[in-house]
Order: C-alpha cells, then structure tokens, then sequence
C-alpha cells in the first residue's frame, strides 16, 4: 500500500484507481475477482496466457491427442521449457476443430466419402462460431495469426418452420419477432388497464409500462397490435417505399395471436439472448481448422501421427504411454516424466489407465451427445439473389433442426456451401443411423421446405459428418448432469500421480473451444506446480 | 403409431444419475443447433427404434465397428445379452460412450427394442417387458463392466 495511487485520501479512489490498489496487493487473481464484482470482465476466467517457466532441465511431458487442449498444452510447456512430445491417433491434428473441402475424405464407422466441394469451399463439420467473450480462443487466434472475420448468426431476414404452424409455410424470423411482442404487449396493456395488476405495479409504473407496451409492441392508439405502417416500419411491407408516384409503402397483415403462438418463435428469441449465442460471433476466414493448423505450425513437429494410445501406466519415476502405428500396425511405448491426456472420455473410458478407481469412474460416467452436420454445396447463393437472406439460420423442427447460410464471398459467383443439416438428439440418431447418402437425400427433402424452387435444382455435391461415427471419438461432446458434476467432475479434473486429464470434457464450459483452452491452461499449470516441487 | 418423445418418459426411483438435462438437450449453453428439431419422433416398434436411434452407433448390422480401444461393441451375437437385465441396466444408466435412453424413450420403447436386439440379433426369444424396467429402475443395481474394448 505504498504507493497509493491518489494524493488525496479523502477522495474515493477512481474506479482505475481502485483497480490498480487492488492488483498491487492480491495479485491478478484478487484484481479479476475485483473487476468482476464491478462488473468488468465477468465474460471469462482468462487472465492471459500462463507464464510457466523455470522447467527442470530435461524434464519431459508427453501430450495425448492433439487437439486444441492437447496443442495448447504442448505449445505452452514447451515455451515453460519441457521436452513435449504428443501422439495423436488420427493422419490429422486438430481434433474436433476440422474443416472439409475438395479432395477430402470423411472416415465414418462404416463408409468412406470424398468430398467434392469447388475450391474455396469448406464445411465445419464441428466448431463452426466464436463468441466476442471466449477471450482464450480469441488470445491465441490474435497471438498465432489466425485471421477472424464476422460469423451471421441472428438474421432477421430467415426463417422459422414449424409443421403444425401457418400450415407448414416458413415464416421470416422478423415477422414472428414483432407479432409476438407485439401481441404480447396488447395483452399486458389490456390487463393494465383493466386494473389486473393494481396490486403488483405502482400506479407511476402502470403509466411507465403502458407507455412503454406502445412503444414497444407498435400499439395503435387504441392500444391494439393492428396492420399499420408504424407496424410495417419493423416488420416490413406488401409494398415497400419507393420513389415518385407509388412511393407510398404498404404494410402487410399481422399474424394472429394464435399463429403466432403456434410457432414458438420465444425459443427462437430466447436462443439469440443466450450470453454463447448473442452476437458479435466470429468465425476464421476459411475454415475453422485455421485455428487447429495455427497450433500445428507452432507444435506439429512435436507429434506423431497415427499413433493409437492404447494403454497408460504411471510410477514413481515416470509415465509409459503404449501404442499401436494404425499404419504399420507395429506397437511401441513413449516414456516421459509427466502425462497430459485429452483422449475423450468415450475412448479414454475403453483403455488400460492406471489411475484410481474413483477416476475411472468418473472417466465411464460421461457419455457423449451426438450431432450430425451435413454440407450441401448449391450452385449459386440463392438465399442471396432470391431470398435476400446474408448468413444466419432457418429453423425448422423436422430432424434436420436447422440449415445455416455461409457467412463470407458475400454477393460472390459460383458454388457455396450451406449448412443443411445440425441437429441433437433424436433428429441426429435418426440422421447419423442412414448411409451418407441417404442423410444428404433427407437434408435435401426436408431443407427443401425454405426453399422449394431451388433447394434441389441447384444442389452439385454433399458431404456429411456423424459425430457418433468419428472412429476416435464416437461422439459429439461430453454430456453432463447436475448430478454427475456433483458426484464425477472433481475426480476426473484432479491431478493424480503424473497424470492430469485436460480437454473440453473437464470444463464447465461444454461443446466450446474455450473450454477446450481453459481445461488445457489449469491443467498445465497444475503439472507445472507438482513437477517443479518435485 | 408414432409418439412424441417428451411424453410417458421413464421416471425411475432410485435412480438419481438420471438427471434433467438430457443428451437431446444438452443444456448448459453448449454450442448446439438452438430450439428446433422439436417434432422428431421416435417409433414404437423394437426394429424402428433400432433402425432410428441404435444404428447411429452399432451400425445397420448391429455388428458395431472401430477397433480395440475404440469400439461400438456388436450387438449381434453378443453373450451379454442373454442375461436380460444387463442390456435394460445399460440403456437406463448408460456407460462410457453408451447413453442412457431414459431422456427420449418411454418404458415400452426400451422393452421393445431390447426384446427386438435379443430376438433378432440374437437367439434369445423371451420378451423384456416394462414389468422388466421397474425391477431394474426400483433395485437400481450397479452398472457392469464390460470388454467392450476387444
Ligand atoms: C458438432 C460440434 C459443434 C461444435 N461447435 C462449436 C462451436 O461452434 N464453437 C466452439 O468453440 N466449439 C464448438 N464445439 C466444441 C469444440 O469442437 C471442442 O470443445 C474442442 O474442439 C475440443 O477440443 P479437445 O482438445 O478437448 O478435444 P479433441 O479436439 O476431440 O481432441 C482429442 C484428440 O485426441 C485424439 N485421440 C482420441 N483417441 C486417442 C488415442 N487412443 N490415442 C491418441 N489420440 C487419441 C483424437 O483423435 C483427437 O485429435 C463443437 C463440437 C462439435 C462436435
Ligand atoms: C452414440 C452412440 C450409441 C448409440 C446411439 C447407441 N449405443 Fe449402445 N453402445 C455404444 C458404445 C460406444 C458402447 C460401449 C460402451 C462402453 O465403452 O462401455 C455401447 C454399448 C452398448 C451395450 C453393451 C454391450 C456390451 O456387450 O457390453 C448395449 C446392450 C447397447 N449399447 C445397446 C444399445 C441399444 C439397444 C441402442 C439403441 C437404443 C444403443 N445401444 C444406442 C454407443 C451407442
């Protein structure tokens, strides 16, 4: 407290001030937790990257899976000055982070596809969006290179389809957003002023809400959501504004209420409002594995490639990981002084690892989600030319869920990928059950519902992932409980012997990259603890 | 007949590791498709429910696939199956890359599907029944292991 930042004591320190005050005295840790009751920062644990340094010369980590936790731990320790090596059992690094294009195959359980896609083109068959606030993931795309460009996400402009609403007819989001607060408004100014709600508002926020349903549902001056143009100056227009002598726009009719109702646009609209789903998102320009390859040019050389871990043992002196060459089929075993793993929990739970009973439950307790994603590359854009639809997502409740407008080449000629297909749970078993064929057929029939005219006359090529058939690891993400976080999480996050596990299935933040890093970033630091008390 | 998947779910006692969220809703704000594919279905029929929701993993065949260490295990010819409880304790708990089931199929679609893998797949002809179900769900025996890996 030396150095107190303000002359005058009497004066309350500035809010920077305080900071400052704050950071001097308990570290960066007591300066986040500080900023985050002031409410700065609350958007993630990151404090920056790790400054681990001061290896024991020679120690060595050996890294499995090269994934982004898996890369990341490599990139970091190696920087800490450990010896690292990693193995990684597919041809590829990245894991889950993964792009497809032209000239790609797609090893499901049970077929093989190539893909056909013109170049340029890309699917992201797993991580395909980046919040503002996942600043781990943000850190290292600035730290390594990575270019990021805006990601679409809430467009306005697309589509909501529900089988038992308007008769099947895909709505415009937009329409549906304003019908709906726009009745709900009616409704509530109704009770206001009917006096139901006398005894639960002030009579000085009665006139406040009223005031601020009309604003806010567009009421006439009756206090009803009717067809007007003060309506139509948000939900659009029969006839637009134009010029000169029909410049007079005119709006549209309204839905009713129970139309409205009937296609469940507030799930829509609380999607948006989610903290991981509310814009700005970003995406790396061209492909997702930008971010994967990124680590590689900084790691690559430290792993080795179709490198099946099949058994981890550990003692007082070291680490031994065996292995099976998926190329050769020769076995091998890697030594070192420390082991991160971040085999997903499905294919981790099927090896020989020599941890305590309690992690190895915890490891069986973690069944995966699965998700299917399936690509159809369309001839021209045009949800662009045709539709007016920028990126953003039609949604539907056929087991497709939703199609997904590539974002990037805006306006651009020649073939674009949409997303045809990103579904959980049952859609996704019933899709990921059919051949990739057969799966491409059902995205084109049902994503046909948005665009009839065109959706199959355009289509050129298809590709599609089943995450449950991913031969290395059978699944999506980790799929948690209340239950099994309460009765599991400790004892598969906690470092036991030489071995700590890191990966997106040891965060709370599931199915996110910034888990992924998170998970990787505690978990190396904790190594890094123990190896240099050692 | 086809019946929406929210309705007549399994509710077991005993059971607490059968939670709220659920792997078609993986909650928790997870990246994920957002509120839609909310009308998908599940038959009733053992062999549709296999055909729908098993073969994304065991495969049409239900002879499974990948190698040791990282297997979907057959369920073709499989001797585990001929103690009936040991599938039905499978699907209600889930183990490892396996779900639980409890979260979109009702009582009588585990029973069936299950007679229907121990049946057709199998020679094993006596039916599991929901009878079956509740005994498993009311002792809630441990979840056993398996080489699923060789
Ligand atoms: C469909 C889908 C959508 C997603 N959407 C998003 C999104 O929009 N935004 C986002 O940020 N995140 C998203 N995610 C989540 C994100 O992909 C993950 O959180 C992250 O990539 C996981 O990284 P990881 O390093 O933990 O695991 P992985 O990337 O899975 O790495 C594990 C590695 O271990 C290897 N391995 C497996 N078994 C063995 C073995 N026996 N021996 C050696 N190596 C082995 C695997 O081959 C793999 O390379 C999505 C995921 C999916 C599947
Ligand atoms: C997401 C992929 C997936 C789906 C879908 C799936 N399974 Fe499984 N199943 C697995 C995996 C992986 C295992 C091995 C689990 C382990 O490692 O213990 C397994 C194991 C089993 C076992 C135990 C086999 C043994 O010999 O120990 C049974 C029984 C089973 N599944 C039945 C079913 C039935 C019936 C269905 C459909 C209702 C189904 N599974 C759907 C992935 C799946």
């Amino acid at each position: 407290m030396t150095d107190f930042p303000s002359p005058d004591f009497l004066a309350p320190p500035t809010r920077r001030q305080l900071l400052t005050m704050i950071g001097k005295v308990g570290g960066t840790a007591a300066l986040y937790q500080a900023m985050t009751v002031l409410g700065h920062a609350a958007e993630s644990q990151f404090n920056g990257p790790p400054k681990l340094s001061g290896a024991r010369p020679g120690a060595s980590v050996l890294v499995l899976g090269s994934g982004l936790a898996g890369m990341l731990a490599a990139y970091e320790l190696t920087k800490a000055g450990y010896k690292v090596q990693i193995l990684e059992f597919q041809g590829r690094t990245g894991g889950r982070n993964y792009s497809v294009r032209g000239g790609d195959t797609i090893a499901e359980l049970g077929s093989t596809q190539t893909v056909g896609f013109a170049p340029g083109n890309y699917l992201n068959p797993g991580p395909w969006r980046i919040p503002y606030h996942h600043r781990t993931v943000l850190h290292y795309c600035k730290e390594l290179g990575v270019e990021l460009e805006h990601f679409a996400q809430l467009n306005h402009n697309a589509f909501v389809h529900h089988k038992d609403a308007y008769g099947g007819k895909p709505q415009r989001y937009r329409d549906l957003y304003v019908d709906y607060k726009g009745h709900v408004a009616e409704l509530l100014a109704k009770s206001l002023n009917a006096g139901a709600l006398d005894t639960a508002v002030t009579a000085d926020d009665k006139a406040k809400l009223l005031e601020a349903m009309k604003d806010w549902g567009v009421l006439d001056k009756s206090m009803a959501y009717t067809k007007g143009v003060k309506v139509g100056e948000q939900r659009g227009w029969d006839r637009p504004p134009g010029g000169g002598v029909n410049g007079a726009p005119i709006p549209g009719d309204v839905g009713s209420l129970s139309d409205t109702l009937s296609t469940k646009v507030w799930q829509q609209i609380g999607f948006y409002t989610e903290h991981v789903m509310q814009t700005t998102m970003f995406q790396p320009k061209g492909g997702m594995d930008h971010i994967g390859k990124a680590f590689a040019a900084k790691v690559g050389s430290l792993v080795r490639l179709n490198t099946h871990v099949t058994k981890i043992a550990q003692d007082d002196k070291g680490v031994t990981a065996s292995w099976t060459d998926t190329k050769t089929g020769a076995t091998g075993e890697t030594r070192a002084d420390w082991l991160v793993c971040t085999i997903p929990a499905t294919v981790l739970g099927q090896l020989d690892i020599q941890v305590s009973d309690k992690k190895k439950a915890a490891i069986r307790a973690l069944p995966y989600g699965n998700s299917v994603k399936i690509g159809l590359e369309m001839k021209r854009r045009f949800w662009e030319t045709d539709y007016a639809i920028y990126g953003g997502h039609s949604f539907t409740d056929q087991d497709i869920s939703l199609i997904s407008y590539p974002t990037g080449n805006w306006f651009g000629d020649g073939p674009a990928v949409i997303l045809g297909a990103y579904p959980f749970g049952i859609g996704a078993y019933k899709l990921a059950g059919m051949t990739p064929e057969k799966r491409i057929a059902a995205a084109l029939d049902q994503g046909s519902v948005f665009h009839p005219a065109e959706y199959k006359a355009e289509f050129r090529s298809g590709a599609t992932v089943a995450w449950s058939r991913m031969p290395w690891i059978l699944g999506c993400c980790a799929t948690w409980t209340e239950e099994s976080r309460e009765a599991h999480y400790q004892d598969l996050v906690s470092m036991e012997g030489r071995i700590v596990l890191a990966g997106e299935h040891c965060s709370y933040y599931g199915c996110w990259q910034e888990g992924a890093l998170l998970s990787s970033l505690d978990a190396i630091s904790r190594l890094h603890q123990r190896a240099s008390a050692a | 007949m086809v019946r929406k998947h929210k309705v007549g779910l399994v509710a077991l006692s005993g059971i607490s590791l059968l939670a709220a969220a659920t792997l078609a809703d993986p909650g928790f704000a997870q990246d994920r498709p957002g509120p839609s594919g909310s009308n998908a279905e599940v038959a009733d029929s053992g062999k549709q429910i296999f055909e729908e929701i098993c073969q994304a993993c065991h495969m049409p065949d239900a002879k499974g696939g990948g190698e040791a260490g990282a297997r979907v295990p057959a369920l073709a010819g499989n001797r585990n199956l001929a103690n009936k409880d040991y599938p039905i304790i499978i699907l209600l708990k889930g183990r490892g890359g396996m779900p639980w089931f409890t979260d979109i199929l009702t009582k009588p679609q585990i029973a069936a599907v299950i007679t229907y893998v121990r049946g057709h797949f199998n020679d094993y002809k006596d039916p599991v029944t929901v009878a079956d179900i509740d005994r498993i769900g009311s002792t809630n025996p441990p979840v056993p292991d398996c080489n699923c890996g060789h």
